[in-house]
């Protein structure tokens, strides 16, 4: 299916989130992450199903003021 | 001794980690600096880069309590989205909640900001609002949850320092319990000696240190700035005058006219 992951186009085959993460190249990386604008906790990402056009947004630490 | 919600610190001086020149003079610049406190922040993270990952790693050497920062969120929904992810990623309860309302001056937007300060509060955040030096707003974060306050001394990154002394002092002796950290604007160690001065718990730098030629020496002279504006503050500054009065005593002068 095609999702937005950070705002670009990509073509994945995971139909949840955490395997999303691992297909995308973010095994193992501190990251927090939103399902269409919603806040998704590490906890839920395995229940988190993904269907065509889904928006995720996979944030990392970052500097900051 | 400061205190943030449950947390004791003796460093007055909270910094930001943005715009360094190399990771290297951030460190060293924390260390310089003496803070005990950094701001962060959450950016969208590539699978293949992963930056992200090792400037987490830094700050975690580093050994500071970190305030992830909720900046450049216009809405309530996003500062409230973004501070539940920053809670989980970095651990930690506290949130610099900034709701940005205007894009020239980023002055907050207050009413998005108390709204979404309720919320956070209710959900066991330990917020640290970026505000403005207004009364009433400061009133309604309290009420809201607030412990602790952080007014702007003026726009973020303009180094104008202190813009509003009147409105600063006035919100100072207002609530004079509350813990208070002068947020952006502050350009040179004078400004926030002088927010010390003024009573103001802390201070909260970035560009000043970060842009400045030798981030790492300009950290080290805040720090001097900080604890000279402290200690002025205990020692109870005099009252300023309007018209001379000589210090030497007028008592005993010979008439030599």
């Amino acid at each position: 299916m095609r999702i937005l992951v950070n705002g670009a186009s990509r073509e994945i085959r995971a139909a949840d989130l955490t395997g999303a993460l691992e297909e995308l190249g973010y095994a193992g990386a501190v990251v927090a992450t939103a399902l269409n604008g919603e806040f998704v906790a590490a906890a839920q990402r395995q229940a988190a199903r993904l269907a065509d056009g889904d928006r995720i947004e996979v944030l990392a630490p970052m500097q900051g003021g | 001794m400061l205190r943030f919600y449950e947390s004791e610190l003796r460093s007055r001086l909270l910094l930001g980690t943005a715009r360094y020149p190399s990771p290297a003079i951030l460190t060293e610049a924390v260390k310089a600096s003496g803070a005990q406190v950094v701001t962060v922040s959450l950016r969208r993270e590539s699978g293949g880069e992963r930056a992200g990952q090792g400037f987490w790693s830094i700050i975690r050497d580093l050994g500071v309590r970190v305030l992830p920062n909720t900046a450049g969120c216009h809405s309530v929904k996003e500062a409230l989205t973004t501070a539940e992810m920053g809670r989980e990623v970095f651990g930690t309860s506290w949130v610099k909640l900034e709701v940005i309302g205007e894009d020239e001056t980023m002055q907050p937007d207050v009413f998005g900001l108390v709204e979404a300060a309720r919320i956070l509060c209710k959900e066991g955040f330990e917020v640290f609002p970026y505000t403005t030096e207004d009364l009433i707003v400061a009133e309604r974060l309290l009420e809201a949850g607030c412990r602790v306050l952080m007014p702007w001394g003026s726009p973020i990154g303009c180094g104008r320092g202190l813009n509003n002394l009147f409105g600063l002092k006035a919100l100072r002796a207002r609530f004079p319990e509350v813990p208070m950290v002068v947020d952006a604007g502050i350009g040179v160690p004078s400004h926030a000696a002088q927010a010390l001065e003024l009573g103001f718990d802390a201070v909260l730098i970035n560009t000043a240190v970060s842009q400045a030629r030798d981030p790492v020496a300009m950290a080290g002279a805040f720090a001097q700035a900080v604890a000279a504006g402290r200690a002025a503050y205990e020692a109870g500054p005099m009252e300023p005058r309007d018209l001379a009065v000589p210090s030497t005593p007028v008592i005993g002068k010979a008439f030599l006219g």
